[in-house]
């Protein structure tokens, strides 16, 4: 067929109907992401932690976690000078509301923020009998809600405790490090309103992450490293009580 | 010699018709995206990326509200971000002009930091609330965004000075 002026003319508009109907379908863009270039992990600076909770509100608020339910928490440890060995441990709501005064104020005490390790070789993900969990190509865990069968597999194979069943879409949920964010540039809902600066999301791939002279530079450690489950959300200064 | 094997061309028909049918079951079963990248549905991370975000980020902020960053820049919020008080805010960037912020009470926001706790970092700047303000609202005496005394503040308002002397 001849493309004539007037041919042109109709085919234009009709091509450029079309092609919005192409794009109607499509989910949001995120454009220039590429998610070979990114290796994203988080490091948490346990003596910034003032234990203000607005990580976790942030989180529910963010990412629409159901009450009673976090993806995100703050445990309050108390380390007694005589009992080292068996730290007590509380997160009332989740650190949500912030912490009262301890009655002992003896001892050590500290806040250790925890959300999803981002594991590299995460147990939850070698556990889904459907595929409905997976480590992206950027490093980060990611559950597909419209395949997970809701068994909980993944939930007990977490040595971290850091996935929960919803009970809306008994689908299995967890920290999905503000995919939707960081895939657009910003930083997650957590990092952004944390006041002290004690959570910093990581991009282990970008060498001019700040990161990288942070971990060549102080002594930072993972959560359980005994498991083996090449956790990526890095610790500084974290008591060995920690578990 | 070919009546011997009738029965296993017979055979072989059957099984190519069940791999066809196979084939041709799992082409319309599987997703297509599946193993775009690995052993999961490629789309997926289309649909966690398309979730819509609450929190702006404070460059969105920072980009309207310049003479708060001007202010910010004189104390130590400075490294607080604008969403850590104010709360999601990325539909007011959105649409400033119908959706506003709502006011905040100092007397409940700043606690949430500065309240004393012996699990806080010693040098963080903590108060019992009680014994410092009496629960008054922070803003009588602090400017939220840059939060130093403001005498100016306290000449204007009945608190006085001493009330406000505690743990720093």
């Amino acid at each position: 067929m001849e493309i004539t002026r007037r041919r042109l003319l109709v085919l234009l508009p009709a091509a450029a109907v079309a092609w919005k109907f192409v794009l109607a379908g499509t989910p949001e863009a995120a454009p220039n992401y590429k998610l070979t270039e990114h290796w994203w992990g988080m490091l948490i600076d346990i003596p910034k932690c003032i234990g203000c909770g607005s990580c976790v509100r942030a989180c529910a608020e963010e990412n629409d976690v159901p009450e009673g339910y976090y993806r995100t928490w703050i445990e309050r440890y108390h380390v007694a000078d005589w009992k080292i060995e068996k730290p007590e441990v509380e997160s009332p709501d989740g650190g949500k509301q912030g912490f009262p005064p301890h009655a002992d104020d003896d001892g050590k005490n500290f806040f250790v923020p925890k959300l999803c390790n981002h594991c590299v070789d995460s147990p939850c993900t070698q556990v889904c009998p459907v595929g409905a969990t997976f480590i992206s190509p950027d490093g980060v865990v990611l559950v597909d809600k419209s395949y997970c069968l809701g068994c909980r597999y993944c939930v007990q194979a977490c040595p971290y405790g850091c996935r929960f069943l919803n009970p809306k879409t008994n689908t299995a949920e967890k920290c999905t490090l503000c995919y939707h964010r960081i895939t657009k540039g910003l930083t997650t809902a957590c990092c952004e309103v944390c006041p002290t600066g004690a959570r910093q999301l990581a991009d282990l791939k970008n060498p001019r992450d700040p990161i990288h002279e942070f971990l060549k530079t102080h002594t930072v450690q993972v959560l359980k490293p005994h498991m083996a489950t090449g956790a990526k959300v890095f610790y500084n200064g974290m008591d060995g009580s920690v578990r | 010699m070919l009546k011997d094997i009738e029965h296993l061309i017979r055979l072989a028909v059957v099984i190519a018709i069940a791999l066809v049918a196979f084939v041709i079951l799992r082409a319309a079963v599987v997703p297509r995206s599946f193993g775009e990248y690995g052993h999961y549905r490629g789309a997926a991370i289309d649909e966690i990326v398309s979730r819509p975000i609450a929190f702006a980020g404070h460059e969105t902020c920072e980009g309207c509200h310049t003479d708060v960053v001007d202010q910010k820049k004189l104390g130590k919020h400075v490294v607080v971000a604008c969403e850590a008080c104010h709360g999601a805010q990325a539909k007011h960037a959105d649409d400033p002009g119908s959706v506003q912020p709502a006011k905040l009470d100092t007397a409940v926001v700043c606690v949430r930091c500065h309240e004393a706790n012996a699990a806080k970092p010693k040098n963080f700047p903590q108060v019992a609330t009680a014994d410092h303000s009496g629960g008054i609202a922070c803003d009588t005496c602090h400017q939220p965004h840059r939060p130093r005394i403001e005498t100016a503040k306290i000449d204007a308002g009945k608190t006085d000075s001493a009330k406000t002397e505690g743990r720093k």
